[in-house]
């Protein structure tokens, strides 16, 4: 929604009247405010953002983030947004601890890593960078009903993401209940460095047992399949969104999404043990080629008098049997000279998918479908978070929010195997982001 | 159930808009996707990635 307003100019506004001026030949003839009233058709505003997020011991990212948007009348909408990741650290591999030292290759079969007696194995081959653009274009069909039509490219060392999106939206009811519906499509393109693994086969790890380099590369390539392998998404969304009074508004939204192609980790591999708890051998992930999930999502916003509520819960299940509950709740307090204080608090629970096991049993035949990746496990996690919005000295926005994120994964059921009790094989995951945020 | 056009005053403050904070939600999205196996519900997750 487009708002007419009086305001004072900003750099960006200056910039863009400066522009409009000369593309329309206006010079000097009109008066400021004509101008102004012009330039509310062609108006560019700007956001930018950096985020720094860090897990204790495991990853640390950096995030850049720049959008763009461009009004066009009152209806037609241009927005851009570039982001740039840049990764680094170590990630749980899905073997579990040892009282020894263990050794792992790495995925791309370039050198090994160890992991300390007792500690969680962590990949630290980690290391990546990601860049994303989005595009989408909204526009009036008549004075009820709108669409959108957007595109997205996601690009990183070894995934490339393409999708398109396309959605209507309808008014109804003095523009108070609004319906609309949407459809995507993403065709992505996993490609690891060293390949594919084959399904459950055992890691190959230099031991000794190898004459040469070149003997361990023909075991190892022995465990590649292929070297490019694709994921197809199409999702479909409906929402609906009610204004319920002059403090109220809510919004319910229901999605399904139709996953196929390669849905497992190169990157995650399971321990297979024995009764005392000993690593026999290490074998590769193997995930089903398809996923069918729904998710529900409400929203509530009420408009107290000196501050703003927003509370919405997410329910999502998908046929690997796995169930999640989300609670998000964010309170926007107002404070003296256009600044805000907004303190956050998330829930998030999940039931572990079907075929996920913390480990396999030695002597006990492969099941066909098998991961370690806590992603996959039972698990709550809580997010604490504030946010800080303020004016600067130009009269353009800024906010600043930092966030704790704390992941508890826990057992599915009793141990099979008692002797690994004295193993931490659920370790919990600590993160903390940073977020600042400046609009112009 | 509703309000009549001259009621939106509060209805149009920014913050009650139902996606108020894009790069907060585009920044979490992400992070979450990484983390957890459930994502999606509010909009188009907009593209993978090899996440971990």
């Amino acid at each position: 929604m487009q708002l007419n307003k009086k305001v004072k100019l900003s750099v960006a506004e200056k910039l863009a009247l400066a522009a409009t001026a000369l593309m329309s030949g206006a010079t000097g003839a009109a008066d400021t405010e004509d101008v102004a009233t012009e330039s509310k058709d062609n108006e560019w505003s700007f956001v930018g953002s950096v985020l720094a997020y860090n897990e204790t011991d495991r990853v640390q990212a950096v995030e850049l983030l720049f959008s763009a948007d461009k009004q066009y009348g009152d209806a037609g909408n241009l927005s851009l947004k570039v982001v740039l990741d840049a990764l680094t650290g170590a990630s749980a591999s899905g073997a579990i601890p040892q009282p020894t030292v263990q050794t792992f290759t790495r995925p791309s079969g370039n050198g090994q890593y160890t992991i300390a007696a007792y500690d969680t194995p962590l990949d630290d081959t980690f290391r990546d960078g990601r860049g994303q653009f989005n595009v989408s274009w909204t526009d009036a069909i008549d004075q009820d009903s709108r669409y959108t039509v957007g595109s997205n490219l996601s690009k990183e060392f070894d995934y490339l993401s393409l999708s398109f999106n396309g959605e209507y939206a309808r008014d109804f009811n003095k523009r108070n209940t609004t319906l609309s519906a949407g459809i995507s499509f993403a065709f992505d393109t996993v490609t690891p460095k060293g390949g594919m693994p084959i399904p459950l086969a055992t890691m190959v790890v230099d031991q000794g047992q190898f004459a040469t380099r070149d003997d361990f590369l023909t075991a190892f390539n022995a465990t590649r399949s292929a070297t490019e392998e694709n994921i197809d998404t199409t999702e479909l969304l409906l929402g609906w969104t009610q204004v319920v009074n002059r403090q109220m508004i809510m919004q319910f939204n229901y999605s399904y999404s139709d996953v196929n192609g390669y849905l497992t980790d190169p990157f995650k591999v399971l321990s297979v043990i024995d009764n005392n708890a000993q690593t026999q051998s290490i074998v590769y992930e193997n995930r089903p080629d398809s996923k069918k999930q729904h998710a529900f999502f409400a929203l509530g916003k009420y408009h107290l008098d000196e501050s703003v509520t927003s509370l919405s819960y997410r329910y999502v299940t998908n046929d690997w049997e796995l169930d999640s509950h989300t609670i998000d709740f964010k309170w926007h307090f107002y404070g003296d000279n256009n600044t805000f204080w907004e303190p956050h608090i998330r829930f998030y629970q999940q039931t572990a998918a079907e075929f996920y096991n913390t480990y396999l049993q030695d002597g006990q035949p492969l099941p066909e479908f098998a991961s370690a990746d806590y992603r996959l496990g039972d698990m709550d996690a809580i997010t604490l978070g504030i946010k800080y919005g303020f004016e600067l000295s130009g009269g353009n926005r800024a906010e600043i929010r930092a966030e704790y994120y704390n992941q508890t994964p826990k057992a599915n059921g009793p141990e099979l195997v008692a002797a690994t009790k004295g193993l931490d094989l659920y370790p919990e995951l600590d993160a903390v982001f940073l977020q600042f945020t400046y609009f112009f | 159930m509703g309000v009549e056009p001259w009621e939106r005053d509060l209805l149009a403050k920014p913050e009650m808009a139902i996606n108020s904070s894009p790069m907060d939600e585009s920044t979490d999205e992400h992070i979450y996707f990484s983390k957890e196996a459930s994502s999606g519900g509010k909009s188009f997750a907009g593209g993978g990635c090899g996440c971990n």
